[in-house]
């Protein structure tokens, strides 16, 4: 089998898969592209978040992605006109400005409103869940064009700055063998920060407390559920709002910590990753995370050979690669893994299906 | 804040007076306009400072007036022309995406399947530039089709071998079929002697233009083919029939000895055939070549042209005819009235609201009859968190 592969690539395959691992075990620790992997999971994992809130509670949301887009827009043109009218004077850790924080709140707000808007059409009105979603994305692509064309084209000069990173002190950065790990995580802007402490929470609270309890059972069988006391459609309301918040910190971040300006479908699909990091992280926080973080150092791949070239045959296999695959590498990852996954990763029992009370007839 | 549940039946045991299967869309049409006037209303408004009450009227005769629906002949002939050659990649995309909710599938990747075919067709049409012109085109068209059906036979076969739910795979390989073209189009198929990086002239596999008209091309012909081949495959063969049961309950289609497997993989492969088409037709009709950025909104109106349609191969043409319209006559609309194009994306979104929410549309109308949504679609909800179906 190898004889063959060699025979027709000229390229020893195992060999070069080996040159891989050693290549990754010696580049992630490099400062820039760990740096990088955590930085690029963010708006994932929030993303991914809002998901886990959703299909925990029984409703498919594959409007992530409009989520995220509507709210990065929300944000960025809140902090803009904020920047203009108020000004901003950066004060305290992470360059935080008073137009940066209406930019948040606004972003999260817009979050909310959208999810509402998902969680009336799946859950009281009973349409289909992912027509719901669908209309979500098609609606924040639309919203977002109309409104660029006429608040963001006039006002070229509009927006509300950029939240910076902490700067770890050497102290940390110097421990060894762990140190580059711990100021990865560390020397992240507010919203990574808070993206990270957010997975671990919602990790602990959905299966260490009542309302987690309460919030899987719903997804599994909310018939059950109602039978002990559980107003079904309340938690699942209050569940896909609560999962606004963390979609549209996404947005946030993508327009008020990762770079400072909107352009039209800046999510580049990002909402749908974290939609597979729901699936591969089998519905758990932290299992999200690490599929983030796949996908993430997927993408931080390009960025490590930049920093630090492959050499010997490693390198030309790589280097034949053309730049726009590699662009592809985290959607190729997620079908791959999608189709090996599946079979052991099971969705809440009662995903995606609309729930009645029954009645006497 | 849900209403109080408790004196609802559940929504399959509600009474309905079954009614004409159209009402409801057309009436989320007219609805979605008057929502869309009011934006218009509140654009006028923040742009020009003052309430413009004729604003939406103007807007919209205008929209009419480019879309060809005026008394100047040779202004109706050239946008009646531009709505059917918008229209026609719409009926085709329309197709792709209503065949695959039959079998109760949502091809979220026609988008995808679009572009591969538009891909292979500016490359096999450049490659083959100078055969007989009948041949070229055949061979153009043919490696678009079978582009289209290979983008469209992998979550198929994935969905049916592995269970990975077509709405996230479908969605992946979109974002892949932009990067691939955005691969080809600078490296294996760029063409030398231009000032940016597109694919070669295609000489002979260029489809000739009809009636003399300004953009009229022949490929408009196979989305009025299409139309009557695929509602004879769903009502008058056994596969239709097959199709269609997997669709409305795929279990009791697995009892009666049908293959869903089998049946999946088709249906996707026909939708990416069907996808693939008409990304073929746009390039050997339109635009001639291929660039590195090639964007449409083809994939995204598609969704909204079948579920307006009912994913009924008549309701898709008159979707499609409509959407046609829009895009057609947004671009007057902009220069007449300085009301952005995109507000027809705003309008799509409206209008696909209204039917998901049919609520919403009986409660304004006061009708009590008809459904928005289609019956197949909870067999694509459903299926999203189970396994593998075979």
């Amino acid at each position: 089998m190898e004889g063959l592969a060699n025979g027709l690539y000229g390229i020893p395959v195992l060999g070069v898969v080996f040159q891989l691992v050693g290549y990754l075990v010696a580049v992630i620790p490099e400062p820039t592209v760990s740096h990088q992997i955590i930085f690029l999971a963010t708006p994932l994992i929030l993303g991914a978040l809002c998901g886990i809130m959703n299909e925990r509670s029984g409703v498919v949301n594959i409007g992530i992605e409009g989520m995220m887009l509507s709210s990065a827009f929300a944000a960025f043109v809140a902090a803009g006109l904020a920047n203009e009218a108020l000004g901003g004077t950066p004060w305290g850790a992470f360059g935080i400005t008073v137009p940066l924080l209406i930019g948040v709140v606004a972003g999260v707000i817009n979050g909310v409103l959208v999810s509402t808007l998902h969680a009336w059409l799946s859950i009281t009105i009973r349409a289909d869940q992912i027509i719901s979603g669908t209309i979500i994305n098609i609606a924040a692509v639309g919203a977002t064009g109309y409104l660029h064309r006429i608040i963001i084209t006039p006002n070229p000069h509009l927006g509300g700055g950029i939240f910076s990173a902490w700067t770890v002190p050497d102290a940390i950065t110097s421990i060894p063998v762990v140190g580059w790990l711990v100021s990865a995580f560390l020397g992240q802007g507010p919203i990574a920060m808070s993206a990270l402490f957010l997975m671990l929470l919602l990790q602990v609270m959905l299966f260490r407390s009542r309302w987690g309890l309460r919030t899987r059972a719903v997804g599994e069988h909310p018939k059950a559920a109602e039978t002990v006391g559980i107003d079904v459609i309340r938690l699942r309301y209050r569940n896909v709002v609560l999962g606004g918040v963390f979609a549209g910190l996404a947005g946030a971040f993508l327009t008020l910590e990762s770079q400072a300006s909107f352009q039209l479908n800046m999510t580049a699909g990002r909402g749908f990753i974290a939609l597979a990091a729901v699936i591969i992280g089998r519905w758990t926080p932290v299992g999200a995370f690490g599929a983030a973080l796949l996908f993430s150092a997927a993408t931080a791949l390009q960025v490590a050979i930049g920093v630090n070239p492959p050499t010997g045959q490693l390198g030309s296999v790589l280097g034949a690669i053309p730049s726009q695959l590699f662009g592809a590498l985290p959607y190729i990852v997620t079908i791959i893994v999608l189709a090996g996954f599946i079979g052991r990763s099971v969705a809440p029992a009662a995903d995606g299906q609309p729930y009645a009370k029954e009645v006497r007839s | 804040m849900p209403p109080p549940q408790d004196e609802r039946p559940p929504r399959a045991g509600r009474r309905f007076v079954p009614g004409p299967a159209a009402l409801v869309p057309i009436l989320a049409v007219v609805l979605a306009f008057l929502a869309g006037s009011v934006l218009i209303l509140l654009t006028g408004f923040a742009t020009v400072g003052h309430l413009d009450l004729l604003l939406p009227v103007t807007a919209y005769l205008a929209l009419l007036q480019g879309a060809g629906i005026t008394t100047d002949p040779a202004q109706a002939t050239n946008g009646l022309v531009n709505t059917v050659v918008q229209a026609a990649p719409l009926v085709l995309g329309g197709l792709s995406v209503g065949l695959a909710f039959k079998a109760g599938l949502f091809n979220i990747g026609a988008q995808g399947q679009f572009l591969m075919g538009a891909l292979a067709a500016a490359g096999t049409g450049a490659a083959v530039a100078g055969w007989p012109g009948p041949l070229a085109i055949l061979a153009a068209i043919l490696a678009g089709c079978i582009a289209g059906a290979a983008w469209g036979f992998i979550p198929g076969a994935l969905k049916a071998f592995t269970g990975a739910h077509e709405v996230v795979t479908t969605i992946m390989l979109n974002t892949i079929a932009a990067s691939v073209v955005g691969w080809l189009v600078t490296g294996p198929l760029l063409a030398t002697g231009f000032s940016f990086d597109r694919t070669g002239d295609l000489g002979n596999a260029t489809l000739p233009i009809l009636f003399g008209t300004r953009n009229l091309h022949l490929g408009v012909l196979a989305s009025v083919l299409a139309v009557p081949v695929i509602w004879f495959l769903l009502w008058r063969l056994t596969l239709g029939f097959e199709i269609r049961t997997v669709g409305a309950n795929p279990s009791a289609a697995r009892y009666a000895g049908m293959r869903p497997a089998f049946l999946i993989v088709f249906t996707m492969s026909l939708a990416g055939l069907l996808a693939g088409l008409a990304g073929s037709m746009e390039i050997l009709g339109i635009t001639h070549f291929m660039n590195a950025s090639y964007g449409t909104s083809v994939g995204f109106d598609s969704i909204t042209v079948a579920l307006l349609g009912r994913a009924h191969p008549v309701g898709i043409v008159l979707a499609a005819l409509l959407f046609g319209a829009l895009r057609a006559g947004a671009g007057l609309m902009q220069i007449k009235t300085h009301i952005p194009v995109e507000i027809v994306d705003v309008i799509q979104a409206i209008v696909l609201l209204f039917i998901a929410a049919d609520v919403i549309v009986r409660f304004v109308f006061r009708v009590r009859t008809g459904h928005g949504g289609l019956a197949e679609l909870q067999t694509v909800t459903k299926s999203y968190g189970e396994g593998a179906v075979r």
